[in-house]
């Protein structure tokens, strides 16, 4: 893990799924792969962590600044400590109509999040709002750790966290389920495909 | 108006999914027509049909492919842009769902008409599942050689590289997806150059929606003139529709475009929800000048919407009714422009934030009577200032509300609350 005092977060395994990520684009374009290999660092550390941002910019021939640019633009990728789960309610006004705001209240209290921060004290989970998740004729639409849930009213949603309090990962409305957000963002960066629920 | 179903022809079939049952269903039958064709007559067959862009845009298919120069040295490219991003816009995810090979045939035989070896789909982030089926059928399409060096038997080679966003809405915007693309901020650039003489990797490259690509595969098993014989004579084809919020039946359907919005609301969409009154609806997503009950007969096309003073832009139809308040409902699709602009010009970043900020005051009963013509200054002062058209969607929220809702705002100033409220927002909450 070490080497001469600093974390390596791309070695071993992961170093060979960074170069196979970087194979999939056309030859002096790996510039293209700093988005599935930021998904590939959060994979490993459930967050992007300041030597990821570095580590990829040494794989890519690019400044820690200019990866670090590209990470914080997008809402995928968490540079803060995050929670093991990640929930993300819709507010947006397809699932506002539909009652989304006491979902999204309902998420925050049954997680124990207070509004404004990353995470549950325990660690758990994240809260998060979401614009648009393309799932507007079954809002309100709440992803967990990317997967989907339709029509959920605020006991759905207090059910859904008190499930995976208790270890077990509810079953999404379609689409494959994974543990947890590691293992989603995994296979954000192209590089699991998982069993159908 | 009665057609038969082309998008959605195999919805009720969920073989479809996989190779063999899209296969059995008439699949990659255009494929195989087009790697005989010259890509002159793709394009030809294309612009004959009048296939116009399904992003929003309705810009003409066949000649935007005819636009990218083959004498450049350069490659060429196309790139699917499956972003979908548009508040209330959900069709491309299902289109994806039910039938991802018919989106892999569209792009290949995209890819033929435009000398293209390497296709990329750009995927929006939060999409993980439909990513995950594109991937399954990219691997099946590869497998029986409709993708790869030798497609269908021609010799010819034709890649495609799926590519996840990870959560942008700008990154819709064709050329700040082709920035997403290449690895930087997805930032939109400045045309000219167009993407078709200088797009992704500075190469000629066409970006088509995903619904305007399902549509290619028919137009050449078919032909043009089956593909008019459904929608009107500026507007041919069909159109996917998503509709949401205050109906019985939300959900994705297929039209023939030029159906009234009525026969939408009450036949597809089930009605109002709870026999509601409808108050206000937008036509094509967010970004487009809402509409009210006084627009109900308007005919789904471009040519009618742009009369009634909105567009179709995404098709993505949103229902308020008459328990909705227009201040909140357009604070919210502020509030997301605000999160969504990229910052690069002022009218954009500062007035979405701005705006987000009065119009919260005015929806939580602090509302003063100068915050109406501010809204109005600053809807003008936003429409068509900016680098790219995520201001304007921003300024039509504004725009149409006032024009449509003058009462409602100046009620919610006079009452100091929101008149579906009891009584204003309580001062702490609104500090928080």
């Amino acid at each position: 893990m070490q080497e001469g005092g600093v974390k390596k977060v791309f070695e071993a395994g992961a170093l060979d799924d960074a170069r196979a990520i970087m194979a999939r684009y056309p030859a002096s374009r790996e510039r293209s792969a700093i988005m599935p290999l930021l998904y590939l660092a959060q994979s490993i550390d459930g967050m992007v962590s300041q030597d990821a941002l570095r580590e990829i910019g040494e794989l890519l021939g690019i400044t820690t600044a200019e990866v670090e640019a590209v990470a914080t633009f997008y809402s995928m990728y968490r540079l803060r400590p995050t929670g093991e789960h990640v929930v993300n309610v819709c507010t947006n006004l397809a699932c506002k109509l539909r009652g989304a705001n006491a979902v999204y209240e309902a998420a925050h209290e049954a997680a124990g999040v207070t509004h404004g921060m990353e995470r549950s004290d325990d660690g758990l989970f994240t809260v998060h709002e979401e614009e648009c998740l393309g799932v507007c004729d079954h809002a309100p639409a709440v992803q967990v750790d990317f997967c989907n849930h339709d029509e959920v009213t605020p006991e759905r949603m207090r059910e859904l966290i008190a499930s995976l309090r208790g270890g077990a990962v509810p079953a999404p409305a379609r689409g494959p389920v994974f543990a947890n957000f590691r293992a989603a963002s995994r296979a954000l960066a192209g590089l699991e495909e998982m069993p159908v629920s | 108006m009665t057609f038969e179903p082309r998008l959605t022809r195999n919805w009720s079939n969920a073989d479809v999914i996989g190779l063999d049952g899209y296969v059995a269903a008439g699949g990659y039958a255009a494929l195989k027509k087009a790697v005989a064709m010259s890509d002159a007559d793709i394009v030809e067959v294309v612009k004959a049909s009048g296939l116009r862009g399904r992003g929003g845009a309705g810009f003409p298919t066949g000649m935007k492919w005819g636009f990218v120069p083959r004498d450049t040295g350069k490659p060429t490219y196309v790139v699917v842009n499956f972003d979908e991003s548009e508040p209330g816009t959900c069709n491309n995810r299902e289109l994806v769902e039910r039938e991802p090979h018919r989106l892999l045939e569209g792009t290949a035989i995209a890819a033929r008409a435009i000398g293209c070896e390497t296709a990329f789909i750009y995927v929006r982030g939060e999409y993980l599942w439909q990513s995950i089926v594109l991937e399954r059928a990219i691997g099946e399409a590869y497998a029986a050689g409709y993708l790869g060096a030798d497609v269908a038997g021609s010799g010819t080679r034709i890649d495609i590289v799926l590519h996840r966003g990870a959560g942008a809405y700008i990154c819709g915007e064709e050329t700040a997806l082709l920035n997403s693309l290449e690895g930087l901020r997805g930032q939109p650039r400045l045309r000219p150059p167009f993407p078709a003489v200088e797009g992704l990797y500075a190469s000629p490259t066409v970006i088509n929606n995903v619904e305007t690509l399902m549509n290619v595969p028919d137009i050449i098993d078919r032909g043009a003139d089956w593909f008019r014989e459904v929608g009107t004579e500026k507007s041919p084809g069909t159109k996917m529709i998503t509709i949401s919020g205050k109906v019985e039946r939300p959900g994705n359907y297929e039209i023939a475009l030029g159906t009234p919005f009525r026969e939408v609301l009450d036949d597809l969409g089930g009605g109002m929800l709870g026999g509601g009154t409808l108050k206000a609806w937008t036509p094509g997503g967010s970004s487009t000048p809402m509409l009210t009950a006084a627009h109900i007969d308007t005919a789904l096309d471009y040519e009618s919407l742009s009369a009634a003073g909105s567009l179709l832009g995404t098709a993505a139809i949103m229902v308020m009714d008459e328990t909705d308040c227009v201040v909140d409902c357009a604070q919210r699709m502020v509030a997301f422009y605000a999160h969504e602009s990229c910052g690069k010009c002022t009218p954009c970043r500062e007035g979405s934030w701005w705006a987000t900020r009065v119009l919260a005051r005015i929806e939580e009963g602090y509302g003063r009577e100068v915050d109406i013509p501010l809204m109005h200054d600053v809807g003008k002062n936003t429409l068509f200032r900016a680098f790219c058209a995520l201001a304007d969607g921003t300024a039509s929220v504004i725009n149409s509300s006032l024009q449509h809702f003058a009462d409602e705002y100046e009620e919610h100033v006079r009452l100091g609350r929101c008149p579906m409220r009891d009584a204003p927002v309580e001062a702490e909450v609104v500090a928080s």
